[in-house]
């Protein structure tokens, strides 16, 4: 099951998320990002149908791209994460998406922020979030090592710990995850953990 | 489980004397799991209205605004802020006209009216309007809170005395309820002033 988690540092905000697309029982690729940088300064992490997943997060991006070309100014992270939660609950009474989504960004004025938007369009502004079955694990471990203010070096350990978490207590565990960090200096990414790699093709 | 019972949330509201109290609690849950603890369901309307908004939080968000926007239209155009009763009446309707898909939210009003005399009201999810003299609970531990009201309200209590009834009434219900709790949000409003308070019970 797909594993989303975040948490808000000192000056910048993480967000993980397992790279394993699976249809019932098949892998059909482990190395299949659902962070999607929505700008400069933001992430989006979702997880859910996997559909849904790309279609609605390529929606948002490209909506908040929009804003930026006629208003000359990107959107900052909370209204981002407001048009995110506005979609999702226009969509809920007539075709919904299954999505859940962790917002992360970076605004000058405020700086790191994390939103949790769940699919059924519920929105809170939190330090730490997790989704999935992983949650049950990256949840707790969160609440026993998170202090505000964590450096990155704190954070990525806390990070690791978690997916350490996840691999040796779910049992359909996903090897490899990737990291993502947003900071004044934009949103990129930090490493992937790999524990299985992509059989390699024989050339013919 | 039933779609009231999925976040979770505790809701009260009190009579003093010529003044009111609104209490809530903390947690924001996705059943069993919780989110986070610092989640408000108490808004300000305006200085001397307060609607609280118990059962499902992406209804109660979407609801509060929708709120929000009739009563700012009706600043602009009446040039004055909306009576209590008034704004139980609009919240009414606007349930209402979602009778065969309805907001899955329990609101729960209170304000103060002409002369400074306190109004409190709740209704259920499709606008039945249920006006109460002494005290009015929502949420998913209503029930206890019932029980605690009924037995710890007196008639024309002080706000100091009305803060410690509302929040012992408070504590005590949540502690029986699984899904609410994680501590309370008390707001004590007399024509003079707003006192917003934040209770720490079980932190469980």
């Amino acid at each position: 099951m797909e594993c989303v988690f975040g948490l808000v540092g000192n000056d910048f905000a993480v967000v993980a998320a397992d790279t394993s697309a699976v249809h019932s029982i098949l892998v059909h690729k482990s190395n299949e990002d659902k962070i999607m940088i929505l700008d400069s300064h933001k992430l989006i992490a979702a997880s859910g149908e996997s559909g849904d997943r790309v279609q609605f997060t390529e929606y948002i991006q490209k909506n908040v791209a929009l804003y930026q070309f006629r208003n000359g100014i990107p959107l900052t992270t909370a209204a981002a994460a407001n048009f995110t939660r506005g979609e999702l609950a226009t969509a809920l009474r007539k075709n919904p998406y299954f999505v859940n989504i962790l917002l992360a960004g970076y605004d000058k004025e405020t700086g790191p922020s994390l939103y949790y938007i769940d699919y059924i369009a519920t929105l809170h502004k939190v330090d730490k979030g997790a989704f999935g079955y992983g949650s049950y694990f990256s949840l707790a471990m969160m609440d026993r090592h998170y202090h505000s203010g964590m450096t990155v070096e704190e954070a990525i350990d806390l990070v690791d710990k978690c997916i350490m978490e996840i691999r040796s207590r779910l049992v359909v565990a996903p090897p490899n995850f990737v990291i993502k960090i947003v900071d004044k200096d934009g949103a990129r990414e930090y490493a992937w953990r790999e524990s299985v790699k992509d059989a390699t093709v024989a050339s013919a | 489980m039933s779609i009231f019972e999925y976040n979770g949330s505790a809701l009260v509201a009190m009579v003093g004397k010529n003044c009111f109290a609104i209490a809530s609690d903390r947690r924001l849950g996705v059943q069993l799991q919780t989110i986070a603890t610092d989640f408000q369901r108490i808004s300000k309307i305006h200085d001397r209205v307060f609607l609280g908004l118990s059962g499902l939080a992406t209804d109660a968000q979407t609801l509060y605004q929708r709120l929000v926007f009739r009563h700012k239209l009706y600043q602009l155009r009446e040039e004055r802020d909306m009576k209590p009763e008034t704004f139980a009446n609009l919240v009414s309707a606007i349930l209402y006209e979602k009778r065969f898909g309805p907001y899955f939210c329990q609101p729960v009003i209170a304000g103060l009216g002409d002369e400074d005399k306190p109004f409190i009201c709740t209704m259920d999810s499709i606008g039945a309007k249920e006006l109460a003299k002494d005290f009015v609970v929502a949420g998913t531990a209503s029930e206890s809170l019932y029980g605690a009201c009924e037995s710890m309200f007196k008639e024309d209590m002080e706000p100091e005395e009305l803060f410690e009834t509302v929040s012992q009434a408070l504590l005590s219900s949540v502690d029986r309820d699984c899904l609410s709790g994680w501590g309370g949000h008390v707001y004590v409003v007399t024509p003079t002033e707003v006192k917003e308070r934040i209770l720490k019970g079980r932190m469980d």
